[in-house]
């Protein structure tokens, strides 16, 4: 019963006459599919987009270049905002569990605030109002610092869950043998902690990924600012942003691939652990 | 703090924008959740993968791609609607893909008895998930799909990086008229916290009076 996909949950082996709905449904799914795929390459054609040349270039050395350079700058600005986010997180975590008030309180404050302000907002505080007050960043920054601004909540949120899942024994242990909280901590909690929450790690940094295509707004030169470029260039608005779209499906479907398998595994190990522990 | 006041009217435009696009997104966001997930617990193969499609393609392209494709990109195929309609589309779209995998999540969630017992009074699938499966499923994931609320909240401020202008936008033209920038961004923030906390207490309410305890 458990190895069935889940899905199978909601009906049973099919019979003869349900096989033949199935049939019938299939086809029908199909041709729906088809209608659809035709309709829309019917629009295409009929307002010439379909042309060749206008998606001849898309298969030439120097359009990729320009393209990959674009993602060079997305993924360059995305590692260094997951860096610099999931450092803040793990400073926010601790501190918004620490003893001390006086820690906590910000923390929590900052986390919850941040989490319910949409990042374009901080987007253009940094673009428009820090300017006003002697606070001009560079272009990659101007991207940076308001996704590490809005990310390292999420960041904090995912380590506080890690590290309120390791058990408070192990805390404890490290206490009893002589270490500081601190050391405890980052000796035994943390590392436990990351390998847990890493499935959500990586999922977040996808939706980092993602959120870089705020650069389009700050003329930061990523992937979708670049094409907008292009396309103001050769006029090939459609084609431009579909070819995007694919680069971007490609990179973050891959991402999500991994979380997935990391997951997967992760959900297999503890199992094992316990029979062996035991 | 005068700046507030004297474009009171701009915000609260804005502000009203906001609220029409979350709202409107987050209706059609859920109607598409539902189709979605009930696609892939079909049991027809096709219908799986067509719904695994949809959810994987929509998640893994920016919504601000999407955005721009569907504003810009469209009307070169002779599609034309208006920046409000397709900006409200759009969204539903992007937050559907979220809200069919929240509720799969509820469909897993609920116990493999309830199917069969639908099963064994005769019920086709279609009629077992809508009188059996799909009201307990959404019952259990009201937290989750209040977080894409917000979630759809948050996003709805991206339509402003192309050309509505909702609370966001409102905020940086009243911004560039008057230069006041503190005031302006932080009235703009604070509404939002106020519509995600308005969320938040709807989402609660629902929780107590709905969720089925397991």
């Amino acid at each position: 019963m458990k190895n069935l996909p889940a899905a199978r949950l909601l009906f049973d082996e099919p019979g003869p006459r349900a096989r033949r709905r199935i049939r019938i449904a299939t086809a029908l799914a199909v041709l729906a599919g088809v209608a659809l795929v035709a309709l829309a390459l019917r629009q295409f054609a009929d307002n010439g987009q379909l042309a060749a040349d206008r998606w001849r270039p898309y298969g030439t050395w120097p359009m990729w270049r320009y393209l990959l350079e674009g993602l060079r700058s997305t993924v360059q600005a995305a590692v260094v905002a997951i860096a610099l986010s999931a450092a803040a997180g793990v400073a926010l975590a601790l501190g918004r569990m620490s003893p001390s008030r006086w820690l906590r309180l910000p923390c929590a404050a900052y986390v919850e605030v941040v989490r319910t302000i949409p990042a374009l907002l901080l987007v253009y505080v940094v673009l428009f109002a820090l300017p006003r007050y002697g606070v001009d960043l560079p272009l990659f920054w101007k991207l940076v610092v308001p996704l590490t601004v809005s990310n390292s909540a999420a960041f904090a949120e995912i380590f506080r869950a890690g590290i309120r899942s390791v058990e408070r024994g192990q805390l404890e242990a490290g206490l009893a043998v002589g270490l500081t909280r601190g050391r405890a901590m980052r000796l035994i909690v943390l590392p436990q902690a990351a390998r847990r929450v890493l499935p959500s790690l990586v999922s977040q940094s996808a939706g980092l990924l993602k959120d870089t295509s705020l650069g389009y707004v700050v003329s930061y030169a990523e992937l979708l600012y670049s094409g907008k470029v292009l396309a103001n260039y050769n006029h090939l608005l459609i084609q431009t942003y579909i070819v995007i779209a694919l680069i971007y499906l490609v990179i973050n479907a891959t991402l999500a691939k991994i979380a997935r398998t990391l997951e997967a595994r992760q959900r297999t190990r503890p199992a094992r652990a316990a029979t062996t522990s035991s | 703090m005068n700046v507030i006041t004297d474009h009171l009217a701009e915000f609260g435009d804005g502000l009203l924008l906001t609220v029409g696009l979350t709202l409107l997104s987050l209706a059609g966001a859920l109607a598409a959740g539902v189709v979605v997930a009930a696609l892939r617990v079909s049991p027809v193969r096709v219908l799986r993968a067509a719904g695994m499609a949809y959810v994987e393609v929509l998640q893994n392209v920016p919504l601000l791609v999407w955005l721009v494709l569907a504003v810009f990109g469209l009307p070169e195929v002779g599609v034309i609607a208006g920046l409000f309609t397709t900006a409200v589309v759009v969204i539903a779209l992007y937050q559907g893909a979220y809200a069919a995998e929240a509720i799969r999540s509820g469909i897993n969630a609920v116990p493999a008895g309830q199917g069969e017992a639908a099963r064994a009074l005769g019920l086709t699938f279609t009629q077992s998930l809508r009188l059996v499966i799909l009201p307990q499923a959404l019952r259990t994931v009201i937290q989750p799909l209040g977080n894409i609320a917000i979630m759809t909240l948050m996003n709805t401020a991206l339509a402003a990086a192309v050309g509505v202008v909702e609370l966001t936008a409102a905020a940086n033209r009243v911004n560039l008229a008057e230069a006041q920038p503190i005031w302006i961004f932080v009235t703009a923030g604070l509404a939002y916290m106020a519509l995600s906390a308005v969320f938040g207490l709807v989402t609660g309410t629902l929780e107590r009076r709905l969720a089925i305890l397991r």
